[in-house]
């Protein structure tokens, strides 16, 4: 690791201040990105600014219609949670599939949605669920969030401060885990949302990233159920490939871990 | 043998220092004055370099001094040996490329030293080798046994031609042919054992310090056998005659084989010790522990066996292709050779068998022993075969088995082994029962219903362990013998020091030797200690590989405790005014049979340090050492049945049950040999599903860190069910077999067998990643005879 300044600043306006300032600043949440592109001297920030433990970045907050997760709250407490799990139990599900208990203590949803790493678990649950993402300036939906691997929406400054999930009426998550990594090598996140919108993501599987899924929506739109799927075929274009699988394996994944995800949905 | 001897499974002493993280591994170790060495490595997989301009490097801030390859030329250090001479069927010397410590002219292989930055701390050595401007012509490379072995290859040493490094041969050839003519049926089979990553949970490291006023070497370094390196480092590498040189190998964390070898690192650190005149501390990290530590197994193979009508082997015919990375390692000529052939009888009764093994060099990382080293490749080659040929004959894979079992012992195989006892049959029967045979058909139809498709696989293994009778393997080529020495210290109170040549990285010696000693004296284990490690400390020994400690490093304790034990008696009978014949040893007392006189271990001890009364003419003292070389290899020997549930959708298998049904001989810790043998089955597990080392066109490691490299982790595995048979082993005194490579050799195999049992397609190579297994479910033309 090169030398860096490490700043732990109090507010968020503050955070953005220390980050005008430095000539090469990076945010740091959980740490599980930048630190070990750090140790790796791929990434020499000038000034590392913890925004993990500002007081208005923890917490959940639950309503009728939607859960409210701050930024900063971690993998561990969004897991345990007893509004999420009544809420939408395939958030805490898909938590308890994230990482290991090492990981969980660190991790942080706003730090897994920022980076947007194609193999996150997050992402595909926020682009499922139409969440909102709420930043330090500005609210923006799911769908103008993700744009391609590793990038967001986000400006080099802006800082997430909470994830508003409307609440669905239905929703599941299944993942095939990398064997080595044990980010997905392949999940599904379906959605059925109050209005009555089908919504399914995968993660892990598009060279592009997070992905919505029409093929399988439109199919669940007619007959909500695992059998519903049986006969679709989902095409590999696009889709990755690396030593884990190919991408006609992931275009199976896609279809499998949907098909378990709406078993798991109800 | 008392509560605490031999048979009991007594807590690990070493693990209260273990688990309170007060261990002493060598990077914990710090001296007056240290630098820290970071090497600059190679990026390219096969280049020539043309400069290296260090001068920027030395003007960076705490830089002590840049080092290159030149410079070690320069110095006459030795290349690094190989320490074993194979011959080709020609008669001609295996081919042997140079390898100096740093490359002075030509890389081979990405991450190989090319220089060396000496700093004050370890970062300010990293920034400074990033200034160390390297430039290369890189040149074609070949890092698959295919590529290499092509015509027009990128030839890798001018010594050997064709990349080849020996074309090797054993058994024999006229008998196999004859053998397959008369055949009834022919089993074919092709197969690749996949490369694997050693992954010791310490990294390599080493401290070197250099006392100029006396001329003399310490290395502190992670090594399962620091005589041997230290007789590597004086006899070839001409750093400093043995005399000067000191080589601890402390607390080490895992070994697997790949700290038996002299790395070039090693060997850097201590020259520079003298060239910069500063102690000098390189820990590796895990990055480099991929690209360097020396890689296991890489063999492509082609095996055929030849079976009369009533399903009884004839004849085994095998042709290897093993790769031995861009330079041959300490042990790298004997792993594929020795070996691995030497086991292709395996339990069975095979009248012929010729095996060619071809030696292939590659731009990789150097292959060399890693746990089991040769033998997995064997057991996976000929348990894949008897599975395979189950089912091409139509016949029960466990009845085909033991129609073949050897039964009669002493055995002589026609590769060169000599088995001197076993009950093959009985420990496939335990397992056969463990893993309730009769009702898996039941247990298949009922995961079918389910979705999920179940299959059984079998691995009956039998490996060459307690390593090795000096004159056996002397005459095939070993350039050391392959005894072990025990000192037995009793001190003046009667608590005693044992000093072993054998290592411990892991194996609980500092119990399970202390339980020998105590257990014949009747004493607890706490009034014995297990020095090891330290030339200084130990006279000499061959340290800890092989699974020998036990039926080697054991006995030679055993040697020294009946010297010991015998003039203790003389000493007891004297002040007793018995006769020696007469003294019993029990309970930490000597007594004299059938009388209430007795005299406790402490008051011998003292009398003969204060030699006040002791028999006419005996010297004071009582301390006894001895040499044990054994007359025979053992042979530990098991069944393993995995049972595997394979997902349909994903191709994901779920090991259901593992049986592991294993002959050691006698067990001295049981606990002690549950976890060797957890352990060895989590890596052969890992094998079969998860592990592989992996090299792009252009030859870089793929997977140089865990998150491509897949390690077994807890729930990748089941809670296994291990049970032993015994027959004790009448090659030593202790009846002891060898428990430290039984998993890793013989689990690979079942978990194949019963993956491919389940999914009807024996197509099916290592690592039998999910991604792999669902494509062989896609493929129902390649039916399971294949």
């Amino acid at each position: 690791m090169y030398s860096t300044t490490y700043h732990r600043p109090a507010t968020v306006d503050e955070a953005v201040a220390l980050f005008a300032k430095g000539s090469d600043a990076k945010y740091l949440a959980g740490g599980h990105t930048l630190l070990p592109v750090m140790k790796q001297r791929l990434a020499a920030p000038s000034d590392v600014i913890d925004i993990a433990r500002i007081p208005t970045l923890i917490g959940i907050e639950a309503s009728s219609e939607t859960l409210t997760i701050k930024a900063a709250t971690t993998y561990f407490d969004i897991l345990s949670s007893a509004d999420v799990k009544r809420t939408i139990p395939a958030i805490a599900h898909l938590t308890s599939v994230l990482g290991d208990p090492a990981v969980r203590y660190r991790g942080t949803i706003g730090g897994s949605v920022a980076t947007n790493d194609p193999t996150a678990d997050y992402p595909a649950a926020v682009l499922a669920l139409n969440a909102t993402v709420k930043t330090n300036r500005r609210e923006i939906p799911a769908d103008a969030f993700f744009q391609g691997l590793f990038t967001t929406a986000l400006e080099n400054d802006e800082i997430i401060t909470a994830i508003a999930f409307p609440i669905p009426e239905k929703a599941g998550y299944a993942k095939m885990r990398n064997p080595a990594s044990r980010f997905a090598l392949t999940a599904v996140f379906v959605a059925k949302l109050k209005s009555g919108e089908i919504r399914v993501t995968a993660t892990g599987a598009s060279q592009d990233g997070v992905m919505r899924v029409p093929v399988i929506e439109q199919a669940l739109a007619a007959n909500w159920s695992a059998a519903a799927l049986e006969g679709i075929t989902i095409s590999e274009e696009g889709l990755m490939a690396d030593i884990h699988g190919t991408s006609d394996y992931r275009a199976n994944l896609i279809k499998v871990m949907a098909q378990r995800a709406v078993a798991a949905a109800g | 043998m008392g509560v605490e001897g031999i048979g009991a499974s007594v807590v690990r002493k070493e693990d209260r220092r273990f688990i309170t993280g007060r261990g002493r591994y060598v990077d914990d170790i710090k001296v007056m004055g240290m630098t820290h060495a970071y090497f600059v490595r190679s990026p390219h997989a096969h280049a020539k370099i043309t400069s290296i301009d260090v001068e920027a490097a030395k003007a960076m801030p705490g830089v002590v001094d840049v080092l290159t390859g030149q410079q070690i030329v320069d110095d006459k250090v030795g290349n690094l040996i190989c320490g074993w001479a194979v011959h080709s069927k020609d008669g001609s010397a295996m081919k042997m490329g140079a390898w100096p410590a740093m490359a002075p002219e030509t890389v081979r292989f990405v991450g190989q030293a090319v220089a060396v930055v000496i700093a004050e701390t370890r970062n300010l050595a990293r920034d400074a080798a990033e200034a160390v401007e390297v430039h290369y012509e890189e040149l074609p490379s070949a890092h698959h046994i295919a590529m290499a072995i092509a015509p027009g290859a990128p030839q890798l040493h001018p010594e050997a031609p064709g990349n080849i490094v020996y074309d090797w041969s054993i058994g024999e050839e006229k008998a196999v042919d004859e053998a397959f003519a008369k055949a009834a049926n022919v089993v074919t089979f092709e197969l690749v054992n996949n490369r694997l990553v050693p992954n010791a949970m310490e990294p390599r490291a080493a401290l070197a310090e250099y006392n100029e006023a006396e001329e003399h070497f310490t290395l502190h370094t992670t090594s399962q056998n620091p005589h041997v390196a230290r007789l590597v480092l004086s006899a070839f590498y001409n750093i400093a005659p043995e005399h000067k040189l000191r080589v601890v190998a402390p607390d080490v964390g895992g070994g697997f084989g790949s700290k038996i070898f002299i790395y070039p690192e090693e060997m850097v650190a201590l020259w520079a010790s003298k060239k910069v005149r500063r102690p000098v501390k390189w820990t590796g990290d895990r990055n480099e522990a991929f690209l360097t530590d020396a890689h296991g197994r890489d063999h492509i193979s082609k095996a055929e066996m030849a079976f009369d009508a009533d399903n009884k082997i004839l004849g085994l015919r095998v042709k290897t292709h093993a790769n031995f990375g861009a330079y041959m390692s300490l042990f790298s000529s004997s792993v594929p050779t020795y070996l691995y052939a030497t086991l292709l009888s395996g339990q069975y009764n095979i009248p012929a068998i010729y095996a060619e093994v071809i030696g292939v060099y590659t731009n990789t990382t150097p292959v060399d022993a890693y746990r089991g080293a040769g033998r997995p490749e064997a057991c996976y080659l000929l348990e894949r075969l008897m599975e395979t040929a189950a089912r091409q004959l139509k016949v029960d894979p466990a009845e085909l088995r033991r129609k073949n079992f050897i039964t009669s012992f002493p055995h002589q195989t026609p590769v060169i082994m000599a088995y001197d006892i076993g009950d093959f049959g009985a420990s496939l029967d335990a397992a056969l029962k463990a893993i309730d045979y009769a009702g898996f058909p039941a247990r298949r139809e009922k995961a079918k219903s389910e979705g999920k498709l179940r299959g059984l696989g079998f691995s009956c293994y039998i490996e060459a362990c307690g390593i090795a009778p000096s004159k056996a393997v002397g005459s095939l080529g070993a350039g050391v013998g392959l005894w072990e020495s025990a000192e037995v210290r009793v001190n003046p109170v009667g608590t005693i020091e044992v000093l072993t040549g054998s290592h411990s990285h892991g194996q609980g010696h500092e119990t399970t030797f202390a339980q020998l000693v105590a257990g014949r004296l009747g004493i607890p284990i706490s009034q014995v200690s297990i020095v090891h490690g330290d030339t200084d400390k130990v006279q000499f020994g061959m340290g800890t590989y092989g699974s020998r400690s036990a039926a080697v490093g054991m006995s030679a304790i055993f040697k020294a405790m009946e010297k010991v034990e015998k003039k203790a008696k003389k000493i007891a009978a004297h002040q007793l005014e018995a006769s020696e014949d007469d003294i019993v040893i029990e309970n930490g007392e000597f007594k004299v049979t059938g009388t209430d006189k007795s005299i406790a271990l402490p008051m011998v001890a003292l009398a003969a340090y204060t030699a006040h009364n002791l028999p006419d003419g005996m010297e004071p003292g009582l301390k006894e050492g001895a040499f044990y070389d054994p007359t025979n290899f053992t042979f530990p020997a098991g069944s393993y049945i995995c049972e595997i549930e394979v997902d349909k959708g994903t191709g994901k298998s779920t090991i259901i049950k593992f049986v592991a049904v294993d002959d050691f001989g006698r067990l001295i810790n049981p606990m002690i040999v549950d976890g060797q043998v957890h352990g060895g089955l989590a890596q052969g597990i890992g094998q079969a599903i998860l592990e592989q080392a992996i090299y792009d066109d252009t030859g870089q490691l793929v997977t140089a860190s865990f998150m491509d490299y897949a390690m077994p982790r807890a729930d990748d595995v089941p809670s296994f069910e291990i049970s032993h048979t015994t027959t004790l082993c009448p090659g030593n005194p202790l009846g002891v077999k060898g428990c430290g490579e039984a998993g890793a050799i013989g689990a690979s195999a079942a978990v194949i067998n019963a993956i491919t049992d389940a999914i009807g397609n024996n197509k099916l190579d290592m690592p039998a990643t999910p991604d792999r297994v669902w494509h062989a479910m896609q493929a129902p033309l390649q039916q399971a005879a294949e």
